[in-house]
This record gives structure tokens, sequence and C-alpha cells, in this order.
């Protein structure tokens, strides 16, 4: 049984040094890289003591899986292979999983909806494996391009839901994202989202830990639920489950088993805020409007309330982090001055502002829009258009440009 | 900090996970009791009282340390012995401290016998069965121990403790972290130097642990 703390200082078989993960994250150097999304998850995973990455390289929306690939040839990956479907990759995670392993895949769009009975699956399962959905439209017709519907279907899941706005917080937070879905009070699959295309194929600079240090490895024994074992919940669960019992002790013990996972999602709260510095992040939260977005919708807003500035126009900004975690609290107490809160978004059905309408006082407050969705783009303007419309200001359509 | 209190049953037919009260665990150094934190030196006194109020006080080990399968387990079995042995030594005449194993978790019922082994799927079965009104779970696997934890809430009015080896239980009324041999050492000391000062509570409670 390896004890976490001392291996702190040892190195492994690539030379890298296994080290205190605060130290690493906060403290080490950091060198400046001009890397797109996808090189900046191979980066992160170069770091992270995986033991097993399970893949299904479709590659339009992310070359991560591909690359991780490269990293596995040059020995940083314990074991590496391809599934025959998104499903049968979800799959063979669990079992790698079970196993007592550390485990890393990456998903987007339709692969993220064949995979979905899975997800629920692994949170049952107590399953800390890492997923990295990289959101593209998920219906017909198809797109690459970002849209995060998707994420709307992993919020009941069990799993932890984070959505990165670029790809320094990819980076990070791959890495800082194993520390808290690994905690024995935790142990869950974590879902890091970010927005497809904008952060997987645009370049960036990321600062990056050195390359010669790497997390500590997972210590499955730390485990809420024993190693994979035929004879035992959850594996003999799903020989014999509980369903198949018809009685009120068999339910019961499925209701408690699930209230037990989403339990296990809120003591997730405490190390995200640890680990993220807060589930949200906020500026001139006592500005009379407010825009409260996740993902690249943060970075459109950061923008339109440069461009609202100029004309007078003073705004706010939330920018949420974590999604489960909810961060019910931190959002009422950064919209409690705003007379309008406005949730710009990339998907058609508005699955954010549903949830910030159900969280704050005085719902009516929630402007939810603007939206765009199967790939398009969100210029500033329109968040400047739709926030000036609110507050009865002349703007002007961004129907007619380029005509 | 929430208004909900972990505290004996029965509360619900399906009572709330203590987390989703709001309800969080202690940091290092730290215990919990009824879901407030405390120190562990109030926890230690407590947990104690508790036992020897107890008519039928009972440690409950699971398979972390019941089986040797590495030196600090079977080290904390023979702590968990040690502490056995001293609640026996301790209580009155009328008190019965009892040591059932859950040896394991898969589901057995119907087929399980609750006097001798306690399983997390229906750990009220063992309660009711045995009149249990205070236990301590020890050695079980953080999931499983508050499955059982919650059920056993739920339904009866048995006054839990939690001796966790990892971040502690917040569906316990009572929860220890991180404990070592030491901690169950020192949890017996304490029902050694509280002998013949608590008064035992000799009937079952209302709604009891017989119901």
């Amino acid at each position: 049984m390896a004890d976490t703390h001392s291996i702190i200082g040892t190195k492994n078989k690539k030379g890298q040094t296994y080290t205190d993960t605060w130290k690493m994250m906060n403290e080490a150097p950091r060198t400046p890289s001009f890397y797109t999304g996808s090189e900046v998850i191979k980066e992160a995973i170069r770091r992270a003591s995986c033991d097993v990455m399970i893949a299904y390289p479709i590659t339009p929306q992310s070359e991560a899986a591909a690359l991780i690939g490269e990293l596995f040839a040059e020995g940083y990956i314990g074991d590496y292979f391809r599934g025959e479907s998104e499903f049968a990759v979800m799959s063979q995670c669990a079992g790698a999983a079970f196993g007592g392993a550390r485990v890393f895949t990456t998903t987007a769009g339709p692969g993220t909806m064949r995979a979905m009975e899975n997800f629920p699956m692994w949170s049952g399962a107590r399953l800390p494996i890492q997923m990295i959905v990289t959101c593209r439209g998920i219906n017909s017709p198809l797109s690459i391009q970002p849209d995060t519907l998707e994420i709307a279907y992993l919020l009941n899941t069990g799993m932890l839901v984070w959505h990165a706005e670029t790809a320094q917080d990819f980076f990070d937070w791959i890495l800082k994202g194993y520390i808290v879905s690994e905690e024995p009070d935790v142990h869950l699959p974590l879902a890091l989202c970010c927005d497809g295309f904008f952060v997987t194929h645009t370049k960036d600079v990321v600062n990056l830990t050195p390359a010669d240090m790497c997390l500590p490895p997972y210590d499955p024994y730390r485990s809420p639920v024993p190693c994979m074992d035929m004879e035992c919940p959850p594996v003999r669960m799903m020989r014999d489950p509980f369903v198949m019992k018809s009685n009120y002790i068999s339910y019961a013990t499925h209701a408690s088993w699930q209230q037990e996972i989403w339990a296990a999602v809120e003591r997730s709260r405490k190390h995200t805020i640890h680990w993220l510095n807060g589930l949200i992040d906020t500026e001139n939260t006592d500005a009379d409007i407010v825009i409260v977005a996740s993902g690249t919708a943060v970075s459109q807003g950061r923008e339109a309330i440069r461009m609202l500035e100029d004309e007078g126009v003073r705004c706010g900004l939330v920018k949420v982090k974590a999604l489960r975690p909810w961060p019910e609290e931190e959002i009422r107490q950064a919209t409690k001055n705003a007379k309008h809160i406005f949730v710009p978004e990339f998907n058609v059905t508005g699955w954010l502002a549903k949830e910030i309408r159900a969280t704050v006082p005085n719902s009516q407050r929630v402007h939810a829009g603007p939206h765009v969705c199967g790939g398009m783009t969100m210029p500033p303007e329109i968040i400047v258009s739709e926030i000036k419309t609110a507050l009865g200001m002349k703007t002007f359509s961004m129907a007619g440009r380029g005509s | 900090m929430s208004d909900y209190r972990v505290l004996p049953g029965p509360e619900h037919f399906l009572p709330p996970a203590a987390a989703s009260m709001g309800i969080r665990l202690p940091n290092p150094g730290e215990a919990h009791i009824n879901g407030v934190i405390t120190s562990e030196d109030k926890a230690y006194e407590e947990a104690a009282r508790q036992f020897l109020m107890a008519k039928v006080p009972t440690i409950f080990p699971g398979p972390l340390v019941l089986w040797a399968w590495n030196e600090k387990a079977a080290k904390k079995a023979t702590a968990v012995r040690h502490l056995f042995n001293t609640l026996k030594e301790c209580v009155q005449p009328g008190q019965k401290p009892m040591l059932i194993p859950m040896p394991d978790y898969r589901p057995k019922y119907p087929k399980i016998n609750p006097e001798v082994e306690i399983n997390p799927n229906h750990p009220n079965l063992t309660i009711w069965h045995n009149k249990i009104d205070c236990c301590m779970f020890i050695g079980v696997h953080c999931h499983q121990a508050n499955l059982s934890l919650k059920i056993i809430r739920g339904g009866t009015s048995c006054y839990t403790i939690a001796m966790c080896a990892q971040a502690g239980h917040e569906d316990a009324m009572l929860s220890f972290r991180d404990a070592s041999v030491e901690k169950i050492m020192r949890l017996a000391d304490t029902v050694k130097r509280l002998k013949g000062t608590v008064q035992p509570r000799l009937t079952s409670a209302k709604n009891g642990a017989s119901s």
C-alpha cells in the first residue's frame, strides 16, 4: 500500500519528481508557452501521473486523444488504447478505475450522448475518472463548432462538472481536478468541460508548471468503496441489482446510495473552493447590471462590459467555474445588488439561465440571453445590444451586419 | 451554518443525507457531534459517555479492520478488541456490550442472520434484532458506512458513532476522522476514566431501538 506522503520527492520512471500538488500548482515556476487547447490537455496529462487513457479519437473536435497517444509512446501513460465506440470507451474507463487506476479520457457532443449511460454508473460506483468534454453540437445537422447543450445532460449524472473559460483554466483544472475528485469524501468522476474549437483549436499563451514535476499517484486504498471485486457492490449490484428484489429494504438501500452520491457532490464544495479559489470569480458586482456566464461566454461578456463602459454603462461579471457543485450561495450574494442579470449562452435552451433563475430571489431580474447555438459565434456586440434593449437604450441590429 | 442537526431517529421514511442539509465534515484535528464541529477532546468524552449510557453499546468492525491485509489493520483490530474488552469491564449490570462484524457488503437479505452480522444494505435489522441503542462503525468503507448510518438514522433511535480513517461521516451523530490505533486506545482510556460516573439508560427509548 502506497503512502502518498512517502512518495513526494521521489522520481517516476520518466525522471519526473512526485511533487506536493499545492506547491506544484501555486509555488513552482511557470513557463509561458504558446499552445492550442488540445496541446495544453496533453501537457497537463504529461504531469498528471495517469495510469490509463482510453480514446475514441474522433479528431475534429479535439486532437487531445491522439496527442496523448504520443505521451504513451514517450512512456508518460501506463496504458493507452482505442475503444470501439464512445460507449465502449467509457465502459473501459470504468473497468480501469474499478481496478484502481487513475483514468483519463476525452469526448465531445454526439460521443458524450452515446456514452451517457456510463456517467451515472461512474458516479454510483464512486469512480474518480476525469473526462474532458470539448463541447460541440449534438443534434442533426451535426456541427463541430461549440454548442454547450451537452453540459445540460451532464448536470444530473452525479459527476462533478466544471466549465473552463480558457486554455489556462484547462491546464490548471485538469491537474487540480484529480486532487478534488480523488478525495475520499468525494471520489466522483469529473466532467471538465470547455467550449470546443474556441478553446481546443485556438492558440493561447499558457503558463505551464515544470515538466519534471508531476502529481502524486492515485492511491486507490483511500477509496470509499473497495477495489474491484465481483462479490461486492457496486460490481455485485450489476449482476444482482437491488431493483431485482421488490421490497422496501432494496429500494431504501438504492435510494440511500443515490443520496450518498449527491452528498459526495456537496462534500466536493469545500475542496473545489480550496483548489479553484472559489466556485465563481466576480468583478464589480455592486453594479446594477451583472452578466453571469460560464465557459467562453465569460470572455465575450468581459468584452461587452468594456464596450458598455465606453458608453457610460457599468456592468459586473460573475464567472461560474463549477456547475456541480452548484455555487448557489455565491451567486445569490454576487447578484444581490443587481437589477438586471444577463446570462449569455452558447446553447438553444438556456440551461444556465434556468439554474440561475432557480437560485436567485426576484428571478424576473434574470434575462436569459443572448443565446447563440449550432456553432455560431457570440459577438460581444449582441450582449451589448441585449443589455441596452433591456435598459430602453437605443441599439442597432447585428442582423444587418455585412449586408 | 446549517440549522439541521444529526440526531437519533427514527427520522423519516427516507431521511436526507446530512451533507445535503448543509452539514460539513470536520477538518483534521476536529470531530463533529450532531453535525456541529467540535474538538476531538470533547468528542472522546461524548462518545465514551454515550457508550456507558447505552443498554447495548455495540462496535461494528468492518472489512478494513477485520482482515489482516496490512500491519496497520492488524494493529487496529487489536485496538478495537481492547476497546470492546474495556467496555465490558466498565459497564454496569444490565448493560450488554456487543461486537458484531460487518464482514462484507454483499446484499444478503433475506438470508442474513442479523443477530451475528450487520450488512450496510439493511443495518436496521441488526439494530432492531439486538435492541442496540448505541453503536460505533470502524473499518467500514466510507460509502457503505454512510449508507448504513443514514438507514439507521431513518428507522431506529440508535445513537451512531463513526471512527473513520478518512474524512469522517456527517451521517453519524458523532464522528472522528483520521482514525488510528492511538485514537481507538484513547477512546478506550476515556471509557475507563468515566467508568461509574455515567448513569446507564436501562430502558429503551420511546420510539426505540427495539421498535
